[in-house]
């Protein structure tokens, strides 16, 4: 294998002036204009649904869905999207601490998730919730931790997705050493990490590239490049197309239009397939936008303008993949219409659940902290135990 | 041979040639720990044994050398790591800190961590900044790390291979002053708990509490005021994470006094900690203030200055004296 990917040979050619596929809309091409010249060269995505919800063709990433597989990644897609809303909602009224909100990134979460097997391992951030979906999770569980009844709150062997990871770009490497375990054991799963634009900057994500070069290992990264990292722009983390860093650390790299989940989903697979042939990591950046605050606790109207927003609604990856079916006659209105009532079970049982999460138990601070325990943990526990009860008063109540 | 006289650098490096024989996931990884053996040829020809799978070079990237380590535990394997010197662990210090200490309970007690890092410290060995550094006390302060530290060739042998077979992160602090000095190995004897700590000289006057390198100046120290008719009770912590208080305040309530020794700097060590907790332990048998002798606020000297830095025979006994005239 090359070093110099695909895409990296397709960006040269659009270079000379070959435009080969639809590529963004031209509101943005106008906007970034006025950002970095490196950033804002836009390169050549990867795209199977235009923003007009218009099916064109690549020659790499070829798909071939049912019209019941596209329901699918439509019903992925809006019931979490409801998720989401409805966790923001909680967090306006109190009930969550904090919400890190996906809207806009649901193609790129249901594509890349979509196209992962069971046996295969998830490492995200902590705004992956459509990929949790993907994976089975209970939705639910990820909302402990926002909550403020966890610092993680799940099994991640059960479904195969990890934690949630806050500090940027750590996961990146626990994803190459688990991958560098599957690859050990002989197993043909591949394992995915996510990160954002920002992170890309940390320097476990460039250790992460280098381990996973040197040792083959079969991970994908999945880059969500939503533009912001809080109240900083792209252009502040680098002057290359992030996709691009690939090939310094010697395997691929691919932008794919992050707003597109077909596209989405055919890019990952491709990417996951190579690793599973021992072929190495991949390098994914999927080009969308966070249409919401970074978490509830910021506030965008102070670092970005309204425009750049409302030209990225105009490529919302749920309407284009709705506008595609209803052109092509994929579902009818009984589909959207049962889905919209599941869509509002979902966020009612969301809400239930929440709102009845309980406290944990006072001595839960003390569990969990070492397998084969620890006898300062002992006696702080006695301690602590001791004054509880001291308040008790006999615990006639 | 059951019995067998060992620096403590080859005790450690049997310990890990047991502990990859014992275990198929016991891995090894570092920088240049395969055809090198590491730079103080802890682990040399082990990759020459069992393989560039089993005893994996990486690339230099502490983070990185951790962080990876992570994921193998996720994935079953049991990782020991071989951070090259003290120094140089604050690259990782954020995966130890931030990840590897926290993963349990972040999961709710379903992960395992089986991590071991293996980091040689302390100075007394002529060389350059960041490789003579003692940063025991940052590891002792994070909940959901154990740190250790073996004083000789036995507890070298045995510990490293208690440390492997906990299902915890084990932060393994190695005197590299000390791994030329020889001891006796018994490979068959049934050792104590990783985390108790041994009496290793009993004495009526006074107790001297050390840990790792420290061990032998405090016996050395023992041994000189003997001559003077004191008589000096040495614990060796051999854990300083869990610490065994009990020993200590036995030893404590014995002598009355209480001098704790170790390289890294006073303010906010060790010391500290013991002599906080000991005088809530036993007030009442104290006959004078707990005293610590220690590195100063300082960065690490040059190597030059190092003995002047470094806790000796003379700063030791002059804090015993200081103790006794209470």
């Amino acid at each position: 294998m090359t070093v110099e990917s695909t895409a990296a040979r397709k960006t040269t050619r659009r270079s000379s002036g070959t435009k080969r596929t639809a590529s963004a809309s031209t509101s943005t091409t106008k906007k970034t204009s006025t950002r970095a010249e490196a950033v804002a060269t836009e390169p050549e995505l990867v795209q199977l649904l235009t923003p007009e919800g218009e099916r064109v063709q690549h020659p790499d990433y070829d798909i071939d869905l049912s019209a019941e597989e596209l329901r699918g990644l439509y019903r992925d897609m809006v019931l979490s999207r409801r998720f989401d809303a409805e966790a923001t909602a909680l967090q306006r009224q109190g009930e969550l601490g904090l919400w890190a909100s996906l809207l806009g990134q649901e193609a790129a979460q249901i594509g890349s998730g979509r196209a992962l097997r069971d046996d295969d391992y998830v490492f995200p951030t902590y705004r992956e919730h459509a990929v949790a979906w993907c994976r089975g999770v209970d939705p639910t569980n990820l909302l402990g931790m926002f909550r403020g009844v966890n610092n993680g709150g799940w099994d991640p062997s059960t479904n195969n997705f990890h934690l949630y990871t806050i500090v940027l770009g750590s996961q990146t490497l626990h994803a190459t050493g688990y991958a560098m375990g599957v690859a050990k054991d002989g197993a043909d799963s591949a394992v995915i990490a996510y990160f954002g634009d920002g992170a890309s900057s940390q320097g476990d994500v460039n250790e992460s590239f280098v381990f996973s070069a040197v040792y083959n290992a079969p991970v994908v990264f999945f880059c969500q490049n939503n533009q912001w990292a809080i109240s900083e722009p792209i252009e502040k983390q680098t002057r290359v197309p992030l996709y691009q860093r690939a090939a310094g650390f010697g395997f691929p790299g691919v932008r794919v239009d992050g707003n597109d989940v077909l596209a989405c989903l055919a890019v990952t697979r491709s990417a996951l397939e190579r690793a599973r042939r021992g072929e190495g990591p991949t390098l994914i950046e999927a080009y969308t936008y966070r249409m919401a605050a970074h978490t509830t606790s910021d506030d965008p109207t102070k670092y970005r303008r309204d425009e750049e927003r409302e030209a990225w609604e105009a490529k919302d990856p749920i309407q284009r993949l709705k506008t595609y079916m209803e052109n092509e006659g994929h579902a009818d209105a009984a589909f959207f219409e049962e889905l919209e009532t599941e869509s509002e079970a979902l966020g009612k049982h969301v809400r239930e659940v929440v709102r009845a999460m309980p406290v944990p138990e006072h001595m839960a601070i003390f569990d969990n902290v070492y397998a084969d325990g620890h006898a300062l943990v002992d006696e702080e526990r006695a301690q602590f135990a001791a004054y509880q009860a001291s308040f008790e008063g006999g615990e006639a109540e | 041979m059951a019995v067998q006289k060992l620096p403590l650098a080859k005790a450690l490096n049997e310990s890990l040639r047991k502990a990859l024989e014992t275990d198929p996931k016991v891995l090894i990884m570092g920088l240049d720990v395969g055809k090198l053996g590491g730079v103080f040829r802890i682990t040399d020809g082990l990759q020459k044994d069992f393989g560039e799978d089993r005893v994996i070079d990486t690339p230099l990237a502490e983070s990185g050398i951790v962080g990876t380590a992570i994921g193998l535990a996720l994935r079953g394997y049991r990782p020991v790591v071989e951070i090259q010197f003290d120094g140089f662990v604050f690259p990782a210090y954020d995966q130890i800190v931030s990840q590897l200490a926290k993963m349990r309970a972040r999961s709710l007690g379903t992960v395992k961590m089986p991590i071991v890092i293996r980091i040689p410290y302390g100075g007394g060995i002529g060389a350059v900044e960041h490789h003579s550094e003692s940063p025991e006390s940052l590891f002792a302060h994070v909940a959901g790390l154990k740190v250790v530290t073996p004083a000789n060739s036995n507890d070298a042998y045995w510990m490293l291979q208690q440390a492997i077979q906990s299902d915890d992160p084990v932060i393994f602090f190695e005197p590299k002053r000390r791994y030329w000095d020889k001891g006796e190995v018994d490979t068959e004897a049934i050792p104590g708990e990783l985390h108790k700590a041994r009496v290793a000289r009993e004495g009526t006057d006074l107790t001297l509490v050390g840990y790792g390198p420290m061990v032998k100046t405090c016996l050395e120290v023992a041994e000189a005021a003997a001559e003077e008719g004191k008589s000096i009770e040495v614990v060796d912590l051999r854990s300083i994470s869990p610490l065994d208080f009990d020993t200590v305040q036995a030893s404590v309530e014995k002598t009355g006094r209480l001098v704790v020794v170790h390289e890294a700097p006073v303010f906010f060590g060790s010391g500290a900690e013991i002599a906080a907790r000991i005088t809530e332990r036993c007030f009442y048998h104290l006959e004078a203030p707990v005293l610590r002798v220690g590195g100063y606020h300082a960065p690490y000297p040059p190597a030059r200055l190092e003995e002047e830095y470094l806790p000796g025979l003379d700063r030791v006994l002059d804090a015993v004296d200081r103790s006794l005239a209470y």
